[in-house]
Formats: structure tokens, C-alpha cells, sequence
């Protein structure tokens, strides 16, 4: 048994000490916003927090999480309002499949904590998902929007 | 704001439970069909809600291409109804058979889903708008000449007096649809044309859209598959009872001649148990074929007599070539690549012997429900398929590639009356693709004594996708595939854009085991590399410019020239580009639509290569929505260049070699070029398509840019196998 909190709830899942993060949050605790892409943390878009950092949880093995508090795109949002990545995204119309973009959006909300103002040289560092659709220019632009908006 | 919501989508997955609920005919009226809700349908394009809100029904696909809120914002323009009050309905196949298929074609590939639907979806639009008109008319008891429609409302002009859609919505169902239904002059559209925001963003941010991966049906089992790695092998044996223990396995099968499944509580208990399960493969014939022998094959082609003829024009083309002042020759080569969707493989399915129903993503509801027929022998009345958002297709997901969806079937029948859901872990996706087509071209041309392409010899060697997939229209053709062409071919959406006073385009064909398919784009990739590389190279010998040298190609190709010019000139084409900076070109006419690009690249530390910049051009004839053409114009390059740079599927004893993204790379944001598209739609009878033709321009006009910026012609993708990487 292996106990955390998601998205400010605690939960105690029952499952192999090595089963991935992202299949325990996909198949145990139901919240399936967070995909499977690769399953070897090359593509991103299983990217959730993990204590505020954002990490590819199809690598992370469960065991490793015992205690922590993990955020996925479903606790994104404070209540009813969008966090300020999501509202950029719907103003920008970013998504085209939209398959990536959970991870995307997770790994960019943790880029603005990190980093509120990113110049382009610290979103090319630190945003390497995969979009095969390619949404990267209205990403970009999206990143930057967001930094600019007040909350 | 239209919402559309994972609501939406569970309210269709619903409808299955029901059966044919969708399209039921009520004792109403002779003529009244009710959707789900209840609400009357206008046409079979239209329900109108007694909210006033409008449900427009799409049977394409969406796969990110936008095509939903495209079609929607038809219907809407010719319903002139309230755009912002817009949901949408998915009919399934199996509402489609019971009603004789009202609502056309499913399929979405060929970048056919707007402009080939484009006429029928207007007028089931614009007939909905006259019948709710007439009806308004006849409760006023006036002629419907005085009455306008907009934003779901009608006014009796004279009088001023206003009904609603919704209100009018029962009276106006029992009208008898008009035959004669005029559109709009696309000149005065209000919602077509516009650069409208999606339909489907809400859902695509904060984790509730539902792909097929994500469904979730009462008592679902979870199924991993592994089929033999080598094409064309089957299984010898395996050994169940080494994981029949281990926690969650319910069942291992096989599935057909060639794979085996483990069908588990949750997935990841499926996959481990998988994983560890002893197989014996059958390997089968083709289990020594490696990539060289297969470029051996093609090579041999290159020269050989036989070969398929897409496009003649004048004489005697091997004597003129002969006889020509100047020869050039080159020969190109363009690999295996597999489709990589962001989101695997994957359906789910419920059977039983009296019923069968699909849940999963297909770019082809009617594919889906033939495979479903055809691996259940059961009538189709009792199949049906409900597609749900596409993570990504690119053509893996299309017509003629319904393997994963037999295999789904034929797991679920293992286990009757319990939903099975199947997902391919991305290694299954990678070892069976249905990939695009291994070609290579050899091309020779000659040039008279002022420099002009006096001769052209163009000549493919490598797959046949139709051979494989299609192959009654390979023998209709004797034996040629038409869309080998794609982009050369003497007459249709496809056709050359050069001419060329003696000229042959032919075509050996040389089939592998390894399995084709469409890849988006399909054979425009390689033939826009090796027509328009090869360009470059003849203006290079006729020491002139290249873009000079193709507009004296280019007169009678008034569409092709104008994109060309306008990439030219937005580029500054002819003007100094800035230090260290080099540029290039290229065009094709494909899909029925016009499109250019050119660029600028700079090249450091001898193979660091960086796309600084890609114009683009496009003349689809009609743009439906400019927002969604720049999107789709940009992504198409981040597909394409990936390909460029990355991507190669090679084989090794028989199977695939690559496994993964980490050997199948893909473009990140740090690589991503500005793009800047111009959208110049010329009008005219015929509608381009719009995801894919893009795709087939950057490609040449980048590698034409890095053989100035190197000295370099590089002549076989990908990039990377010539050392050079895309930064």
C-alpha cells in the first residue's frame, strides 16, 4: 500500500511497488487527463508535479512517491478558474489532437513557477514534449501570454 | 462560447445502450425524426433544440485538423444560425446503414474531409434555414419572401414580429425539405471564412477530453498484444501457464495466426504479464529481409525496362535526352517512416454472439464497422462503432488500416459480455506501422544549348501502397498504382506543375513485406524532394537562378506560380539575406490545392542546423477557417521536418528496427521554425484540401537551402544518416 496526495486528496493504492506512477494515476485513481505517450520519459505528456516539479510519471515508479503530493491537469485549475496556462491556451487556441497537451500544460505551469518572465532560450530548455500535431508556434506564443497575465 | 464537452461524448457513448436511438423514427409525422434528446432534426445536417441551441451532426473524424469546427462553421453560415449556441453530434456507422447512409463518406484521409463535403453539408444547412423560415411563415400566415433569418432568429420584416429556431424546430421538422437549395456566394459569408476559435479547446486543457484510451465502460478488462515482430510470421506457441499467476491476469489469448494478447484487470498488469510471457514465433519467410536488401531492390529498378507510366508528354524523351546540350543526373532515396500518433493503438470492444460494439478512434467509422463485420461474420444491425477524439491519425488511423481494431475484436470475443479494451504499448506501435512507402528516384535531365529543360526523365522505384491496400484499383490500372504520382501525374488533384516539352514520369514497382499505408502526405514527400531538389539542380547546371528558372516552366501553371511568387517576395527572393543565412524554395500542386514555401537556414559548426524562418503559401481554392489553415500549415512542417531530419524505419531481420521516440526522434519546441503562412484561396469550381499539402514544401526548400549553405546536395532522408542534426 502506498499512500499520497493527489490533487489535494489522499489516497492509499494498493499496486507493485514498480507499477509506474502514470498507470496508478490512470487505472487506481481514475483521473486519466495524464497520457500514455512512450513510457521511457521521452515524450512528456505524462508530465504531473510531484511536490512542484514536474516529472515524466511513466518512469517514476510508485514506491517513489510514497508521501508526496502530486498534481495532474484535473488539479490544475483553483476551483472553477482556470490556471493561467489553461486560460492562455483556450485564448490562443493552442491544442489540435489535444493528446499532448496535459503534459504540455503541466510541464509549462512549472516553468512559470520556476520562472515567471522565461525568455525563449529558457522555454526551448525546458519545454522538450513531443506534439506530433506541432501546436509549438501557439505554444510559444501561449507561454508568453501567460507570463504577461496577472494571475 | 460552443461548448464541446467530454459531455458531448459520453452522451453519444450513451446513445449505445439504446441502440439506434440517434435517427429513431417517432409516430410524429411521416417525414419527423427525433435526435437522442428529443429534439426534432431539420435535415440530417440539423437538430435544433428547444433552448435554441443547434446540434450540427459531423461523421469525419477529428484528429486535431480542426475539420469539426470547419464543418460546423458550413452549416452554420448557409443555417444563419447563432454561432455561439453550436454543439455537435457524432452519428454513428450504424446509424448511418439503418438510415442508407444520410450522412455520406466517414472517411477522413486524403484531406478530403471539408472539401469534398463541403457542398452537401452547405445545403443541408441552408435547406434547414428555408424550412424553419417557411415555418415561421406559415404561423404568421405571411410569404416567406418577407422574411430574413440570422442568429437563429427570424423577423417578419414588414411587421417586425420574431420567432426563434427552437420555436419553430417541431413545425419546421415536418416540412418537406426543399429540392432546390441555393448556397451563398462565399463572398458574403459571416462564420465560413472566418478565423473562428475551435469547438473543441475547453475539454483538450484541462484533462477531461476522453480518447479512446481513456474509456472507461462497466466491468471493463484491459488488454496488452504483442504480434510477431517479423511481417508475415505467426505464432508457434506460447506458454500461459508462466503468467497465468501473476496478480490481475484473467486470460491469455491468441489473437489470430500471428499475435497473442493478455487480457488483465488493469493495463500495466496486462503489459507486465506480457512481457514476461514465453512466445515462440513462426518467423516465416521474410524473416532474413534487412533494409539493404530491400534498397537493392529498388536500385535495380532504377534502370529497369518495365515500368509504369504516370506522365508523358511530347517525344521520345530517352532521345532527347540524348541529344541534349547538358545532362544532369541524381539519384534520390526516401525511407520507411511509421506515423508515431501521440496516442498508440487502441479500441475497445464489446461482443457477444448477438451483438458487437467498437469504442475507440478511427479516421474511418465505416472501416471500423466493415472490420467489425468482417471478424464477427454478424449482421449490421447488431455492430456498431462510437468514435471518440483522436489522439492524432496521420493516416495510421484511416481506412485501409483497421488492423487494431480486428485485433480488438478478436480479443473481446474471448471474453464475451465483458468490455475489453485494447492499447498497444508504443514498441507494438513502432514494430507495426502501417508505414510510408520506401522509395527511390532516379532523374536525368537534359538542357538545350541556352540553358532550358529540353527533357525530363523522372523515375520511382520502390512501394505501392494501392498494391497493398487497394490492389483492385491497381488492377483496373494494369498494374500501375495512380497514386505513386502524387504530385506528378499527368491530370487530376495531383497533377505536374512543370511542363516540360519532353518528358516521362514511370514508376517501377517494387512491393516489400513490410506493410504501407498513407502517410500524411503519402507519396507528395518524396516526389516534392525529388522534383523540386532535382529543380535546383538543373537551374544550377543552366547557371540560373532558381526560382527563374522554374517560372520559365511555370506558364502554364498559373496557381502554382502565384504561390511561388508570393513565398519569393515575402522571403525577399533576389535581395541579400543576412550574414551566414541561405535560402530556398519549392512548390507542388497536390490535393487540389497550390502550395508553396521557402526559407532561411543557417548551418554552424558544419552540420548544426538551424530553420530560422518558413514562408508558406496556400491556395485551397476556398479557406474555410484561416486560424485553423496557419495551425494546420505549421504543424504540417513539424511533421515533415521531423521526418526530414529524424526519421527512418530500417530493418533488420525482417522486423523494424526502432522501438521508441529515443531512435525515432521528433521535433521539440527549441527547433520549431517561425512560420509565417499566406492564405490566398483563388476560388474556382474545385475546394483544395488543406492538412496535408503543406507537408511536401519544406522539406525540398530546406534541403535546396543547406545545399548552399554546405555545397552539399544531400539526396536520401534522413538528415541525420548524413551527420546533420536540426537545432
Amino acid at each position: 500500500m502506498v499512500r499520497f496526495s493527489i490533487n489535494g486528496r489522499t489516497v492509499d493504492v494498493d499496486a507493485d511497488p514498480n507499477t509506474p506512477l502514470l498507470w496508478v494515476i490512470r487505472e487506481q485513481v481514475g483521473l486519466t487527463g495524464t497520457k500514455y505517450g512512450c513510457g521511457v520519459a521521452q515524450c512528456g505528456a505524462c508530465t504531473v508535479h510531484i511536490d512542484g516539479a514536474p516529472v515524466r510519471s511513466c518512469a517514476m515508479p510508485v514506491s517513489a512517491v510514497a508521501g508526496k503530493q502530486i498534481t495532474t491537469i484535473e488539479g490544475l485549475a483553483t476551483g472553477g478558474t482556470l490556471h493561467k496556462v489553461q486560460t492562455a491556451w483556450v485564448d490562443l487556441d493552442v491544442p489540435q489532437c489535444g493528446f499532448c497537451q496535459s503534459g504540455m500544460i503541466m510541464a509549462v505551469a512549472a516553468l512559470l513557477r520556476e520562472k515567471p518572465r522565461p525568455t525563449d532560450a529558457d522555454i526551448d530548455a525546458a519545454i522538450t514534449n513531443i506534439c506530433r500535431c506541432g501546436t509549438f508556434q501557439q505554444v510559444r506564443e501561449a507561454i508568453h501570454a501567460a507570463a504577461k497575465a496577472a494571475v | 462560447m460552443p461548448k464541446f464537452t467530454r459531455r458531448s461524448f459520453l452522451v453519444s457513448t450513451a446513445a449505445v445502450g439504446g441502440g439506434l436511438a440517434l435517427g429513431l423514427r417517432l409516430p410524429f409525422g411521416p417525414e419527423l425524426v427525433r435526435a437522442q434528446d428529443g429534439s426534432p432534426e431539420i435535415t440530417v445536417w440539423v437538430v435544433v433544440r428547444p433552448d435554441n441551441t443547434t446540434a450540427i451532426r459531423v461523421v469525419r473524424a477529428e484528429m486535431g485538423q480542426g475539420t469539426i469546427t470547419g464543418l460546423a462553421q458550413l452549416v452554420a453560415e448557409e443555417l444563419d444560425c447563432d454561432w455561439n449556441k453550436v454543439v455537435i453530434e457524432y452519428p454513428t456507422p450504424g446509424q448511418s446503414v439503418a438510415r442508407k447512409r444520410v450522412w455520406g463518406e466517414f472517411s477522413t484521409g486524403g484531406s478530403r474531409g471539408i472539401r469534398q463535403s463541403n457542398e452537401y453539408v452547405r445545403k443541408g444547412g441552408a435547406a434547414a434555414r428555408m424550412m424553419l423560415v417557411q415555418a415561421a411563415a406559415n404561423q404568421w400566415k405571411v410569404p416567406a419572401a418577407e422574411c430574413t433569418a440570422a442568429n437563429s432568429v427570424i423577423t417578419h420584416t414588414p411587421s417586425g414580429r420574431t420567432l426563434t429556431y427552437g420555436q419553430v424546430a417541431e413545425a419546421a421538422a415536418r416540412l418537406e425539405q426543399p429540392k432546390d437549395v441555393p448556397l451563398k456566394d462565399p463572398k458574403t459569408w459571416k462564420i465560413a471564412g472566418k478565423p473562428l476559435k475551435r469547438l473543441d479547446t475547453a475539454a483538450k486543457v484541462n484533462g477531461t477530453m476522453l480518447y479512446g484510451m481513456d474509456l472507461k465502460l462497466p466491468g471493463m478488462l484491459n488488454a496488452a498484444v504483442k504480434d510477431c515482430p517479423v511481417f508475415g510470421g505467426k505464432v508457434k506457441s506460447f506458454d500461459a501457464a508462466k503468467v497465468q499467476g501473476m496478480k490481475g491476469v484473467r486470460k491469455v489469448v491468441r489473437v489470430g495466426d500471428s499475435a497473442v494478447a493478455v487480457v488483465a484487470d488493469a493495463w500495466w498488469q496486462a503489459k507486465t504479464a506480457l512481457d514476461a510471457l514465453p512466445i515462440v514465433w513462426d518467423e516465416g519467410p521474410n524473416a532474413k529481409v534487412s533494409s539493404a536488401d530491400i534498397a537493392g531492390m529498388l536500385k535495380a529498378g532504377l534502370d529497369a525496362d518495365q515500368a509504369f507510366v504516370g506522365n508523358r508528354a511530347g517525344g521520345d524523351v530517352k532521345a532527347a535526352l540524348a541529344g541534349a546540350a547538358k545532362r544532369v543526373e541524381a539519384v534520390y532515396a526516401y525511407p520507411f517512416q511509421n506515423h508515431a500518433c501521440m496516442e498508440p493503438m487502441n479500441a475497445t470492444v464489446r461482443w457477444t454472439p448477438e451483438r458487437c460494439e467498437m469504442w475507440g478512434p478511427t479516421q474511418n467509422g465505416e472501416g471500423a464497422f466493415a472490420a467489425i463485420l468482417a471478424a464477427t461474420g454478424l449482421p449490421a444491425d447488431k455492430v456498431d462503432v462510437h468514435n471518440v477524439m483522436l489522439g492524432g491519425g496521420f493516416g495510421r488511423r484511416g481506412s485501409y488500416a483497421n488492423d487494431y481494431v480486428t485485433q480488438a475484436v478478436l480479443i473481446a470475443k474471448e471474453m464475451p459480455g465483458t468490455p475489453v479494451k485494447m492499447i498497444w504499448s508504443r514498441e507494438e506501435d513502432m514494430a507495426h506501422g502501417r508505414y510510408h512507402p520506401v522509395m527511390q528516384c532516379k532523374l536525368v535531365g537534359g538542357l538545350d544549348a541556352s540553358g532550358n529543360l529540353a527533357a525530363l526523365h523522372m523515375r520511382l522505384s520502390g512501394q505501392s501502397i494501392l498494391a497493398s491496400v487497394r490492389p483492385e484499383i491497381v488492377e483496373a490500372q494494369k498494374g500501375r498504382d495512380p497514386i505513386a504520382f502524387q504530385g506528378v501525374f499527368e491530370s487530376g488533384e495531383h497533377s505536374f506543375s512543370y511542363t516540360v516539352p519532353n518528358l516521362l514520369i514511370d514508376h517501377a514497382m517494387r512491393n516489400t513485406h513490410v506493410p504501407p499505408g498513407f502517410w500524411r502526405g503519402v507519396n507528395i514527400n518524396q516526389n516534392a524532394i525529388f522534383i523540386e531538389c532535382f529543380m535546383d539542380e538543373l537551374a544550377e547546371a543552366a547557371g540560373q537562378d532558381a526560382l527563374e528558372f522554374r517560372r520559365k516552366l511555370l506558364g502554364n501553371h498559373p496557381r502554382n506560380l502565384g504561390v511561388l511568387n508570393a513565398v519569393a517576395e515575402r522571403i525577399g527572393w533576389g535581395k541579400p539575406a543576412p550574414s551566414g543565412v541561405h535560402r530556398g524554395l519549392a512548390h507542388l500542386h497536390c490535393f487540389d490545392s497550390y502550395v508553396a514555401a521557402a526559407c532561411e537556414i543557417s548551418v554552424r559548426e558544419g552540420n548544426k542546423v538551424k530553420v530560422h524562418r518558413i514562408v508558406a503559401a496556400t491556395d485551397p481554392g476556398y479557406a474555410v477557417n484561416p486560424a485553423q489553415i496557419e495551425r494546420q500549415v505549421a504543424g504540417s512542417f513539424v511533421y515533415g521536418l521531423s521526418a526530414l531530419f529524424f526519421q527512418e524505419c530500417t530493418v533488420k531481420d525482417g522486423r523494424i528496427e526502432q522501438t521508441n521516440f529515443h531512435q525515432y526522434n521528433s521535433m521539440r519546441i527549441a527547433q520549431m521554425p517561425k512560420v509565417e503562412t499566406i492564405i490566398m484561396p483563388a476560388g474556382g469550381t474545385v475546394w483544395g484540401g488543406i492538412g496535408e499539402p503543406t507537408i511536401c514544401v519544406a522539406g525540398p526548400a530546406v534541403l535546396n537551402a543547406l545545399y548552399r549553405a554546405t555545397g552539399k546536395r544531400f539526396r536520401s532522408v534522413p538528415l541525420q544518416n548524413h551527420g546533420m542534426d536540426l537545432v
